[in-house]
């Protein structure tokens, strides 16, 4: 079987604030109804994470649980874990009506790390990253530049950001522009 | 621009993230429904100058479709509420009366 290569293969570019290929991760779409508490139940115990409140990601060790609708999370989780964690799922949900789809390979992931990873992301989304608005843990769909995009804050200097694969070189080649002059200083 | 809040994700989404979907709280009229009322559900809109629904789909955000009302000339926006619902909800026409008293918009007031 071929080998699973990221879309990116690797790459890295900026300086004070770094933008590099966040590499191949496994990723499971869950939808379902959330306020249902057997759902809530199997999905915290079989991701190994409590379900993230509204606008808010989740995260614990290498897996993390967005928020991405009212009936929609995605489990980030490493590669190659996302088809146990789909029949894992089935199982526990078995007769609640959901789905969980084994989805690693749609998207792709990039790390933007440094001081000036808000003003980064806030000159090509639409969005309020002010410390305020956006703390640490909160998740947002939104548009980089022309495509649809969605990040999250790790720390106050890490976001990941996720697009889907046929679109990761023009985010990376936007972020990577973004971050070429380092932060502006908006946010502090 | 115009700035929605989508009621299903809370977010304030700005304009370049939402994709217009018409006018609200069409009904249909299928098959066996009369001319006039088959013409007036396909092709007849409302096109004022002040209080207007319409439906917005928060595209490039959660994807829900939801409803608001707004003023199409001074872009204020007076509320914005479910997709699931056939007519505004009361606490939306509450704050238009509030703000436009004697507005008027199809059968809903």
């Amino acid at each position: 079987m071929a080998e699973a290569v990221s879309a990116l293969w690797g790459r890295e570019d900026g300086a004070r604030v770094q933008v590099r290929d966040g590499g191949l991760r496994g990723m499971v779409t869950i939808r379902a109804d959330l306020s249902d508490e057997a759902v809530q139940r199997t999905v915290g115990e079989v991701a190994g994470v409590h379900l993230p409140e509204r606008g808010r990601a989740s995260m614990k060790g290498e897996r993390a649980l967005l928020w991405m609708s009212p009936d929609e999370l995605l489990l980030v989780a490493p590669y190659g874990a996302g088809g146990g964690l789909v029949s894992a799922l089935g199982e526990k949900l078995e007769g609640v009506h959901h789905l969980a789809a084994d989805v690693s390979d749609a998207r792709a992931v990039i790390e933007v790390e440094g001081p000036g990873v808000r003003d980064v992301l806030a000159k090509l989304a639409p969005v309020d990253l002010s410390r305020g608005a956006f703390p640490v843990g909160a998740f947002r769909r939104t548009r980089l530049g022309q495509v649809a995009a969605a990040f999250w804050l790790e720390t106050d200097e890490r976001a990941q950001v996720i697009c889907f694969r046929s679109v990761a070189e023009y985010v990376f080649g936007l972020l990577a522009a973004s971050a070429k002059d380092g932060e502006v200083g908006f946010y502090g | 621009m115009l700035t929605l809040t989508c009621p299903c994700c809370g977010v304030a989404a700005e304009e370049t993230e939402l994709v217009g979907g018409g006018e609200a709280h069409l009904k249909r009229q299928g098959p066996g429904s009369d001319d006039r009322a088959f013409e007036q559900y396909l092709f007849l809109r409302e096109n004022p100058k002040g209080v207007h629904f319409e439906r917005w789909r928060h595209a490039y955000g959660c994807g829900k479709w939801f409803h608001v009302a707004r003023d199409t000339a001074t872009l204020e926006v007076f509320g914005t509420y479910s997709a699931q619902v056939s007519a505004p909800p009361d606490d939306i026409r509450a704050v238009i009366f509030e703000r436009r008293p004697g507005w008027s918009w199809r059968e809903f007031a």
